[in-house]
């Protein structure tokens, strides 16, 4: 299993074969293994979300009649969409998928707003106290949302929002059971200010001075000098963000109530409840997969760029 | 994690501003304090609301006996809710668990990760294949994730018949999830599988931080293949080392999802955990105070574990 680590892959392009001028330590049997290493771990990895996939078309008596065969990963026998049209029949899994959709999507969008912004600022401008808040901001890393999870339930449910009862503008109290309360808390993120000013950082600030010879705001800098430069980091964000918005599980199950504005992850429990077949269970675990996953594929490169920029950068 | 150094770095840089005589830059710079000030404020307003406050709600509550809907406001109780804490032996059960759980999956998990990178920081033909192919558990939800395997470790399910397929029938396999000694060992097995992806990408872009020229000294030294992983390599990750034990040891403890989906703390709680425990007693039977002094708890054996392992890998320079 052992291979050869002489070579780092770098951004630059792979050099072509004639790099190994020097006498390379692998002989031909290590290559082979080192390859049947990596596809057995191939296999490991992707099975199951194989077999959930194929599951997903067979009734149930041929999911477990197919088990002691390769025919388990195999979409054969009786194929049909059944189990689909199933979930669709058994739960408002439509519903589901929309409130996951709106959810992330304003997280998402509202989120690199704020938190561009206010990275921005730290990054950027001069004032009192930036250095305390940026330290402090950094200090929330280390606490896992499930410590004050708890508290944060009996806290939604103290606080106030302004709603029209026709046309009377009227303070009610209590978050729970909303959609708000699945956006607003999770839209300041400090990971995604910190993310935002390691980027801004390594931006030249003479762009700015010549911004502001020019007459530009600050406003106007951000909007039209910082932002346009900062793609890579808008992509990165966006992912990091968004991948936690759409698996919201815990928060979800605690706050909402109703059927109507559950996200698809609580949608879950649904089904537990239900006690329906095995089928169904895994047509709708295929179907919220299926997005995060097309997602991924189109943008691997982003993906895996971005959690691999989350952990070494700092 | 040089987190700390950027909050340093720009220190000196406001010092030399503030020690400057005043001139007539005031009004400008007046301006720009109040303009940064102004754009740090929504993130700065909601981290306060929805990080800050719960946060110290939490020590607050836990000394108290708020309810989640109560008739009458709450009042201090002391250290109640704690004694009965101690008193209860599902939590010396979650917060063995919760230990037991993180005992094996952070060593277990940091070494398989690395192996992976190891495996395929190559420069050969389908590098980028392999490593999207290991990923792709990472984005799939654990809640999917949990539903999927318990499916498959039913006493019929794929796993059993994969284990009888592969040993001709020697091995017979068992109820996974229902058997107090197999079901937290399941769990493992199966969180490992799902973020195993995750630090192996962290690990790989650790190991492109370490110098070329220092693997050819080490050919030309005439290194084998372990002199060079234990001496270029390994020194090479310190950084990376740090953080992965630190977030795979967060995570670890956080442990709810899959015991939520798959074993609601069962068999006799052989897999309740910390967070499954505070988020029954908070949730489902609206023991705000108790579930808060649950989560104080483990907030202080978080935040324990993590500042013993910085510590323990810190630059010994």
């Amino acid at each position: 299993m052992a291979t050869d680590t002489s070579t780092a892959p770098s951004a630059i392009t792979p050099a072509p074969e004639a790099h190994h001028r020097q006498p390379t330590r692998e002989p031909r049997w290590q290559k082979i293994g080192g390859y049947v290493g990596r596809i057995i771990l191939v296999v490991f990895f992707a099975f199951p979300i194989v077999f959930m996939f194929v599951s997903s078309l067979k009734p149930d008596d041929q999911i477990f009649g197919d088990l002691d065969s390769v025919k388990a990963f195999l979409p054969v026998g009786k194929i049909s969409f059944d189990n689909y049209s199933t979930v669709f029949d058994t739960v408002p899994a439509g519903r589901f998928l929309v409130n996951s959709i709106l959810l992330s999507a304003l997280t998402v969008v509202i989120g690199l707003f704020v938190n561009s912004l206010a990275a921005f600022a730290l990054s950027r401008l001069r004032w009192r106290a930036r250095t305390v808040v940026l330290a402090v901001i950094i200090a929330t890393l280390v606490v896992p949302f499930e410590t004050f999870a708890l508290p944060m339930v009996w806290w939604v449910n103290k606080l106030p929002w302004l709603t029209l009862r026709g046309g009377v503008p009227l303070w009610e109290f209590g978050w729970l059971d909303s959609y708000r309360v699945q956006i607003i808390p999770f839209i300041a993120n400090a990971f995604a200010i910190f993310l935002f000013y390691s980027y801004f950082q390594s931006i030249p600030k003479d762009l700015d001075e010549a911004a502001r010879v020019d007459g530009a705001g600050w406003f106007r800098i951000y909007r039209s000098v910082v932002m346009p430069l900062s793609g890579p980091a808008i992509a990165t964000v966006s992912i990091l963000t968004f991948l936690p918005a759409w698996n919201q599980y815990l928060w979800p199950l605690m706050v909402v109530r109703s059927e109507n504005l559950r996200p698809v992850m609580v949608g879950v429990s649904y089904f537990f409840q239900l006690k329906v077949a095995w089928g169904p269970m895994m047509a709708y675990s295929t179907l919220i997969t299926i997005p995060v996953l097309v997602l991924f594929l189109c943008f691997q490169r982003a993906f895996i760029g971005s959690i691999a920029s989350s952990g070494v950068k700092g | 994690m040089s987190i700390s150094t950027a909050a340093a770095a720009a220190e000196p840089a406001i010092e030399a501003r503030t020690r400057r005589p005043r001139r007539r830059l005031k009004a400008a710079e007046r301006h720009e304090a109040r303009i940064g000030a102004l754009m740090v404020t929504p993130a700065v307003i909601l981290l306060l609301l929805f990080f800050f406050i719960p946060v110290i709600l939490c020590f607050i509550l836990a000394f108290t006996n708020a309810r989640l809907i109560a008739p009458e406001p709450a009042h201090f109780t002391g250290l109640d809710n704690f004694t009965r804490l101690f008193s209860d032996p599902v939590f010396w059960a979650s917060l063995r668990n919760t230990f037991y759980f993180g005992l094996v999956v952070v060593p277990v998990q940091s070494a398989f990760a690395l192996l992976l990178a190891l495996l395929i920081n190559v420069k050969t033909r389908g590098v980028n294949f392999f490593r999207t192919m290991y990923f792709i558990p990472v984005v799939t939800s654990i809640v999917v994730v949990s539903i999927l395997w318990r499916f498959m470790y039913q006493p019929d399910g794929l796993v059993n018949s994969l284990l009888q397929t592969v040993t001709f029938n020697v091995v017979q396999g068992t109820d996974w999830l229902n058997n107090t000694k197999t079901a937290m060992p399941a769990i493992m097995f199966m969180s490992i599988w799902q973020a195993v992806g995750f630090h192996m990408v962290i690990w790989l872009s650790g190991l492109q931080t370490i110098p070329e020229e220092r693997y050819e000294a080490a050919d030309l030294d005439g290194a084998t293949t372990w002199q060079k992983f234990r001496y270029v390599t390994w020194p090479g990750l310190r950084a990376t080392r740090t953080f992965i034990l630190v977030t795979i040891t967060i995570a670890a403890l956080s442990l709810f999802a899959q015991i939520n989906v798959m074993t609601a703390g069962g068999p006799l709680n052989s897999t309740t955990t910390m967070v499954y425990q505070a988020v029954r007693t908070g949730y489902q039977q609206q023991q705000t105070a108790y579930a808060s002094a649950i989560s104080l708890i483990f907030f202080i054996l978080v935040l324990t574990v993590s500042l013993v392992q910085r510590y323990l890998t810190r630059d010994k320079d």
